[in-house]
């Protein structure tokens, strides 16, 4: 028994190459070609550069650029941070009853249908210009899909389960902890990698309309002085940065909640 | 022990409609006496055993146990689901532990009673499994275990064996006869089969459909300890074919 694991393991990385590769080979030949017809037709670089282009410009502003990424970085942590702690109580509150659940629900509809780019400049001006407008429209731009999704994954738990906890005296509070989060720990998690994605586009709008620096800043300030190969090196470091920490929040859940993927596969 | 006095449960479902699930139950069921309850599905044998398990409220009549009118689920009750509804997350050991750990009773006792009842039902070596790397019979032993691990005066148990094979089911039976002899308890079996419930029963509560009521309770004569080799008795052959034609007489009769 204890040598079942390894063969497992081993067919689980070969799994993840193959899983990796692909998509690796498929940006490439993407690349690749993408040059060859930026030379081809001779496409203007304030157009649409070539990859050798953005790569060169974005390299010889490596120091600006690692700084202005390290900014985005922390605003979409923070931002995503703030969405995490946020919803889960406030998920807990609208599952608790109907009554509040009802009071909240219209609240936080009302919060999503204002649209945040118009939201960003009139929060810079309430907080000042600094991080913590950008923080808030992140977290405005987040926390909604994770509150409905930590919500669903409360209520969504078999009443078997909710009866169990009662044959066994659980209080409200141990039934929270212990059967219902822990139940809605995919559902938790599915929200989390909405929230990050959408943790990106929220610090990059509040970077276009308030920042001294960061990769949203870099792309208004190098277009503005046609630097257009600088500003698409900025866009690929975003989408660098959205896949990282994407991939961040899955192994999280692999590693420290490892049935939570297993139940997730299985209703795929 | 336990008292039934002219219990009723009528559920109102989302549309309003209003369904007997049972009416007019009344039975007493003595202290570590094993009682099996037959009858058709959807007669209310779950419901009845939910109403003493405290898990739902009768609406009409009165449950107790041992004089006290049952509100709310006890500590001194253990409950085996139709399903064997484990935590996913939890590995065995742990769904085993969990009434302890909820009643705030967990200690080094309670574990190594654990273990010993994952061993009584062929379970040692998957204390630390997922249940869902275990098969359905097996996750429905660990069900078991659950409901026994704090040691409860009152067992209730709902088709404990409706998800075994025939092997393991023979086997349990046998066992949970011998649990119940070393550690006497007040047992209220729901079963589907009618030799399981002759061989394992005091007492056959046989109950009739839409709205459940209480048929007849079929007393049987059968020594202990009682093993299989019983079902070639008389008295054995006497009990089930009563039961059976408690259950499918009427049925059988308006038939003709
Ligand atoms: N929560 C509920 N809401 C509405 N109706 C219910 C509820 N629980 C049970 N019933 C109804 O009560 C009746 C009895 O159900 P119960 O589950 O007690 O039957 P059962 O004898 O255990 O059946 P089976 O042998 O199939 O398990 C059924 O008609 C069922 O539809
Ligand atoms: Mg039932």
């Amino acid at each position: 028994m204890a040598a079942a694991p390894e063969p497992i393991k081993k067919r689980r990385h070969a799994r993840l190459a193959a899983d990796i590769a692909q998509p690796v080979a498929a940006l490439i030949i993407f690349v690749i070609l993408w040059e060859l017809i930026c030379r081809a037709f001779h496409v203007p670089a304030y157009l649409v550069p070539a990859p050798s282009a953005i790569w060169t410009d974005t390299l010889k502003l490596a120091g600006p650029v690692a700084v202005h990424t390290l900014a985005t970085t922390q605003t979409v942590l923070l931002g995503f941070l703030a969405s995490l702690i946020v919803s889960l109580p406030l998920a807990v509150l609208i599952t608790a009853s109907p009554t509040i659940a009802n009071t909240v629900y219209p609240l936080l509809v009302l919060t999503q249908s204002i649209p945040k780019v118009a939201l960003a400049p009139i929060l810079v001006v309430i907080l000042g210009s600094n991080e913590l407008p950008r923080v808030v429209v992140t977290f405005l731009v987040a926390f909604f899909p994770l509150v409905l999704s930590i919500a669903a994954g409360i209520t969504a738990v078999p009443p078997e389960l909710i009866e169990l906890g009662r044959a066994c005296r659980a209080s409200k509070w141990r039934e929270l902890w212990r059967i219902r989060l822990p139940y809605a720990v995919p559902f938790i998690f599915s929200g989390l990698k909405a929230a990050i994605t959408l943790s990106v586009v929220g610090a990059v709008v509040g970077e276009f309309v308030n920042a001294d620096r960061g990769l949203g800043y870099l792309i208004v300030t190098s277009t503005a002085f046609f630097q257009v190969p600088l500003a698409w090196g900025a866009l690929v470091l975003l989408s660098l940065l959205g896949i990282i920490l994407f991939q961040a929040v899955v192994i999280v859940e692999q590693v420290f909640f490892p049935w939570a993927i297993d139940s997730d596969k299985q209703t795929i | 022990m336990i008292v039934l006095d002219h219990v009723a449960k009528t559920f109102v479902t989302r549309g309003g409609e209003q369904v007997a699930a049972i009416s007019d139950v009344s039975l007493e069921v003595r202290r570590n006496e094993f009682v099996c309850l037959v009858g058709a599905s959807g007669c209310g044998k779950s419901t009845l055993l939910r109403l003493v398990a405290g898990l739902v409220a009768p609406t009409g009549g009165r449950v107790s146990i041992g004089g006290a009118t049952v509100t709310e689920p006890r500590d001194d009750t253990g409950i085996v689901f139709q399903a064997p509804t484990l935590l996913p997350w939890a590995s065995i050991l742990d769904n085993v532990l969990f009434p302890l750990d909820m009643m705030r009773k967990l200690d080094a006792s309670g574990r190594a009673r654990a273990r010993d009842l994952l061993a009584l039902v062929g379970l040692s070596g998957f204390e630390s499994k997922y249940p869902r790397e275990l098969s359905g019979g097996m996750q429905q032993r660990a069900g078991i275990c659950r409901a026994l691990v704090h040691d409860p005066d009152i067992l209730l148990m709902d088709e404990p064996f409706g998800a075994l094979d025939a092997l393991t089911r023979e086997e349990l039976t046998i066992e949970l006869m011998r649990i119940w002899q070393e550690r006497p308890k007040t047992i209220l079996f729901v079963t589907h089969s009618i030799p399981e419930a002759v061989l394992l029963a005091d007492r056959v509560v046989v109950m009739s459909a839409r709205p459940g009521r209480v048929a007849e309770i079929i007393d049987v004569e059968l020594p202990r300890p009682r093993d299989f080799d019983m079902e070639a008795r008389s008295e054995f052959q006497d009990a089930t074919r009563r039961t059976r034609e408690l259950i499918f007489g009427g049925r059988s009769a308006r038939a003709n």
